[in-house]
């Protein structure tokens, strides 16, 4: 006679453990399934997408009538099982007494509930099963719901009645959302999305008391007095194992009903597995180890040999729109590293946790793709020290020999996301190669991947290849310089992804074989070090070319041009009696008036520098930049001052830009203008930046260009202001510095970026613009002052010869 | 052999240069690393750029003209350019730089 097995409970381990024996050993038992649920086994998880209305309760069904009765398994739905008697060998259902061989305990958990005044109350529920479900589904656009608990559960509850139009509140009694997943700065940005979706989330909130009106949830109130109304309260505070049963029936219980390595209770008869049980002191509240702990049973219970390990787990949210993925230990702690990516511009965070050479713990948000990939170096426990350096940018970046670039492209599933700017992913470029687009431009007409910030156009290249195979010529990456592979959008990501901040990190972290660079890519990393960490890194003189570290122009016979600046081409005879004084004092032998409005002193030997740069300051001339990759001049017309046609102060505004801007660095050299009117007399739409002043306001253009390339400016926007006019100069300066490649005048940068980029971050968004604004602030707190004035104070004696054996033998 | 004190070690910035004048043209005063002098001719051979203004890196200095750049081992220019400037003995000694006399009294012979 067949061994009869009852198995308590048809969830989702029980399921699978239904699957492995029917599938291995059909005609092994004679099973009888008992649920408290009046219906057989679908898949719980999937309850959230019914919620939110993404698919039908049908659609999850995992095991329906159909598939109980081919495998001869009796059903007993909707018989919860009171007691079980373990002498008897019996299962008492609320119906009928079933005797067993063997039995199965899958009944999962319960959902916890606070025992609030009122909790009892109707209305008020938790999110376990099909029912509660189908109540959220009730609630609709004139309904408020309030849910405790931001965790897992309860932000999937609230996102799915938030989808179809319900008022929702998240009460969360932490400082951030799903703090057991997440780290604050993936909870800040996970709340952001939640809120942007128009949940309201209250955090640090402790709840009271439940409020009720003829037996019916009315309100939720706060500790702080908050009274939050509602029609439905869910509570998704935590689950707690179901041990009621097996605890009245003498078995081994802790949090969990306890089971062995083989899933096998205290009882040499008993199985467990799903949420029910505790393995080794750990409880489970995801299905990917209970499906583990679901085989290892089947296999018990046919006598084969299996073991239940426990393993890292990974999490993601279902909710649309808001990517997030966690994995692992991410808890701060000694010997552990950190790795963090953040851009706040596309909302996309990252942090990799470090131990030993092993990445232990993941968490990101806003761009997961690579997910699964650093799940899988965390499980296996992979070495990554060879890759460390772009382990955060996924496989997708892990070069050199360790591992091929192309067959970790080749090997991302078609939904990984390729241009985070666009929201294209692989399958869709794929798709668009094979209908014919066969280069970069037409894979960028066609699906708009790597069309705007440009940093996925390495991976769009490698696409190409891997699809098109020999027929695509993969365009060489131009490295920064001999001294590494890396490019230089590589080297800025990686300054700011890895917190590089100084250039001994950039080459030791990112494995230049120079010592100490060369004069290529020295600059360069100077200019990105200061540009992102301008209040940590320290500006190095002697990464500079000579006429940045001499704040002069060196000239072909080895002497200096001096060139004071002149705010807005404005000056008055005190300073040019000071000019012209300065001019006989160092025999200064050409006297030139600049294209940029200013007077070009030239010849001045290097030794007097720091003297000729002394009696400037002291008429009030402070250093022109007419050296620097940096700002240079802003040019202005007369404008209302003077001229008949001016429309606005175009003069004042020039002197304005030209005090808040001058001093920064930026990735070439900046030229401004502004003129009053349209007539432009100030030439304002061939610098990189131009105002043209109009009777309704300021017209701004950018990317213009007067030197070896001429271009003129292409609209930025126009504002009413003259204040919003400095804002809008200001973040887009701003941009170009923190995305430019060093020696692209902006025209280049706007080329890789797009007007539509630049017009989304500094035009339209506005919380972005002052956010750029004040980061440019910040850097001008350092950079907005007068070198010469400093070089005049602390390194005069730098511009004299170390040693003068002219003189000794004069004597 | 004779060696002139020329000054600190310290006066020179890390990877950056100082001028020495003499009567037969000037020198450049190296410093490479912490505690690493060189001295060479301070006129590139190429067009007379300043090389005391370059960009120093490694033991080579690139001249801020147009780029050659020079071994301050050897003096030779570097990759395709030909070219070569002239080197001095030197020392460190307790944060001294001791310059060769000779390097300041007459022309060498290279
Ligand atoms: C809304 C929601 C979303 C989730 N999302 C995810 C996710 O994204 N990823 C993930 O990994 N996990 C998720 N989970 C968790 C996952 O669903 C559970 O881990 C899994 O369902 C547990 O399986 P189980 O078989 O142990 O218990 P269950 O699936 O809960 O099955 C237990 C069954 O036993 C029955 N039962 C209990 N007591 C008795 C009794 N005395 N007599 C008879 N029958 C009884 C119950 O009615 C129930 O049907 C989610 C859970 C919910 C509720
Ligand atoms: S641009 Fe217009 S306002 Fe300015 S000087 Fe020319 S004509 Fe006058
Ligand atoms: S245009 Fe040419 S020659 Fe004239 S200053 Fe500029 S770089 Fe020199
Ligand atoms: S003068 Fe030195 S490279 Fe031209």
């Amino acid at each position: 006679m067949k061994k009869r097995l009852v198995v308590i409970g048809a969830g989702m381990a029980s399921g699978r453990v239904l699957e492995h024996l029917t599938e291995t050993a059909p005609e092994s038992f004679d099973i009888t399934l008992l649920n408290a649920e009046p219906r057989g086994n679908y898949n719980r998880i999937m309850l959230s997408p019914v919620l939110s209305g993404e698919k039908t309760y049908e659609e999850i069904v995992t095991h329906d009538d159909d598939w109980y009765a081919t495998r001869g398994i009796t059903c007993r739905f909707g018989e919860r099982v009171a007691r079980i008697d373990r002498e008897m060998k019996v299962v008492e259902g609320e119906n009928s007494h079933v005797p067993y061989d063997k039995l199965l305990i899958a009944t999962g958990s319960e959902p916890f509930i606070i025992p609030l005044p009122g909790h009892d109350l109707d209305g008020v529920i938790a999110y376990r099963d099909l029912e509660d479900t189908q109540q959220m589904m009730g609630m609709g656009p004139d309904n408020k719901v309030v849910v405790i608990g931001g965790g897992l559960l309860g932000l999937e509850a609230a996102a799915g009645m938030a989808a179809h139009g319900v008022d929702v509140t998240v009460v969360h009694i932490m400082g951030h959302l799903m703090e057991r997943q997440l780290d604050e700065a993936a909870g800040y940005l996970l709340k952001k999305s939640l809120e942007d979706k128009g949940i309201k989330i209250q955090l640090q909130a402790n709840s009271k008391e439940i409020l009720g009106q003829d037996g019916k949830v009315r309100a939720l109130l706060l500790d702080d007095g908050t009274e939050l109304p509602c029609d439905l309260l869910v509570m998704a505070v935590g689950i707690r194992p179901s041990t009621a049963l097996a605890q009245e029936a003498g078995l081994a219980t802790g949090r969990g009903i306890h089971v062995d390595d083989q899933m096998l209770t205290s009882d040499p008869d008993v199985y467990a597995v799903g949420e029910c049980v505790e393995h080794d002191g750990a409880v489970f509240g995801l299905v990917a180890p209970l499906y583990d702990q679901a085989k290892v049973a089947a296999q018990a219970m046919l006598g084969g040999e299996a073991a239940f390990v426990q393993k890292t787990l990974s999490t993601k949210l279902k909710v649309t729109g808001c990517d997030l993925f966690s994995a692992g230990d991410f808890a701060d702690g000694p010997g552990r590293e950190d790795i963090v990516f953040r851009d706040p511009a596309r909302g996309v965070y990252k942090r990799l946790v470090i131990e030993e050479d092993r990445l232990i713990g993941a968490v990101m948000y806003g761009d997961t793709a690579d997910g699964s990939w650093f799940f899988g170096l965390i499980k296996d426990g992979t070495n990554i020290d060879e890759m460390r350096e772009t382990l955060i940018f996924g496989p997708a970046y892990q070069g050199g020999d360790t591992a091929d670039p192309l067959s970790a492209v080749a090997a991302l599933p078609p939904e990984a996301e390729i241009c985070g700017c666009n929201g294209v992913c692989k399958g869709d470029i794929v798709e668009a190669i094979n209908a014919g687009a066969n280069d970069l431009g037409a894979v960028r007409t066609s699906t708009k991947a790597s069309a705007s910030c440009g940093t996925c156009t390495g991976l769009v290249e490698q696409l190409l290849q891997v699809t098109l195979g020999d027929e695509f010529e993969m365009p060489a990456a131009q490295p920064i310089c001999g001294c590494s592979d890396l490019t230089h959008e590589d080297v800025r990501r990686l300054i700011k992804g890895q917190e590089l901040k100084s250039q001994a990190a950039v080459w030791q972290e990112l494995g230049w074989k120079t010592p100490n660079g060369c004069h290529v890519c020295r600059p360069a990393i100077n200019y990105y070090l200061l540009a992102d960490w301008p209040l940590e890194y320290q500006d190095d003189p002697q990464s500079r070319f000579v006429n940045e570290r001499k704040h002069a122009n060196i000239q072909k016979d080895g002497t200096f041009s001096v060139v004071p600046r002149m705010w807005g081409g404005i000056t008055n005879p005190a300073e040019l009696r000071a000019i012209a004084d300065a001019a006989d004092k160092y025999d200064v032998p050409t006297v030139k008036v600049t294209g940029g409005q200013r007077i070009d002193l030239l010849g001045v030997k290097g030794e007097d520098l720091p003297a000729i740069w002394s009696d400037l300051n002291k008429a009030g001339l402070v250093s022109g930049h007419a050296y620097s990759k940096g700002l240079r001049t802003v040019k202005t017309c007369v404008g209302t001052d003077h001229c008949r046609f001016g429309t606005q102060d175009s003069t004042g505004l020039g002197v304005k830009l030209e005090k808040i801007l001058w001093g920064s660095w930026t990735p070439h050299k900046l030229k401004l203008a502004v003129s009053g009117c349209p007539r432009n007399c100030a030439e304002a739409t061939c610098k990189d930046i131009g105002v043209v002043c109009v009777d309704s306001g300021y017209q701004i253009s950018i990317g213009g260009a007067a030197g070896m390339d001429v271009k003129e400016t292409e609209l930025l926007c126009q504002v009413p202001t003259e204040n919003e006019a400095i804002e809008v100069v200001m973040a887009v300066t701003q941009a170009y510095r923190e995305g430019g490649k060093y020696l692209d005048r902006l025209y280049k940068w706007l080329g890789k970026v797009g007007m539509d980029w630049v017009k989304a971050h500094v035009v339209d968004d506005l919380d972005n613009r002052a956010a750029l604004v004040a980061r440019f602030e910040l850097s001008q707190s350092i950079y907005r002052k007068d070198p010469w004035a400093e070089h005049v104070r602390d390194k005069a004696q730098t511009y004299a010869p170390i040693a003068d054996f002219t003189l000794e033998a004069a004597e | 052999m004779s060696w002139i004190d020329i000054g600190s070690v310290d006066e020179v910035p890390l990877r950056g240069a100082r001028l020495v004048k003499t009567h037969v043209g000037c020198l450049a005063v190296f410093r490479t690393a912490e505690a690493e002098i060189f001295v060479a001719s301070n006129s590139c051979p190429h067009k007379g750029g300043p090389l005391s203004e370059g960009i120093v890196h490694g033991q080579s200095v690139t001249c801020p003209l147009h780029n050659w750049v020079f071994d301050l081992n050897t003096g030779q220019a570097q990759g395709a350019d030909e070219g070569r400037i002239t080197t001095y003995p030197v020392r460190v000694e307790e944060g001294r730089i001791l310059l060769d006399a000779d390097a300041v009294t007459r022309r060498s012979a290279a």
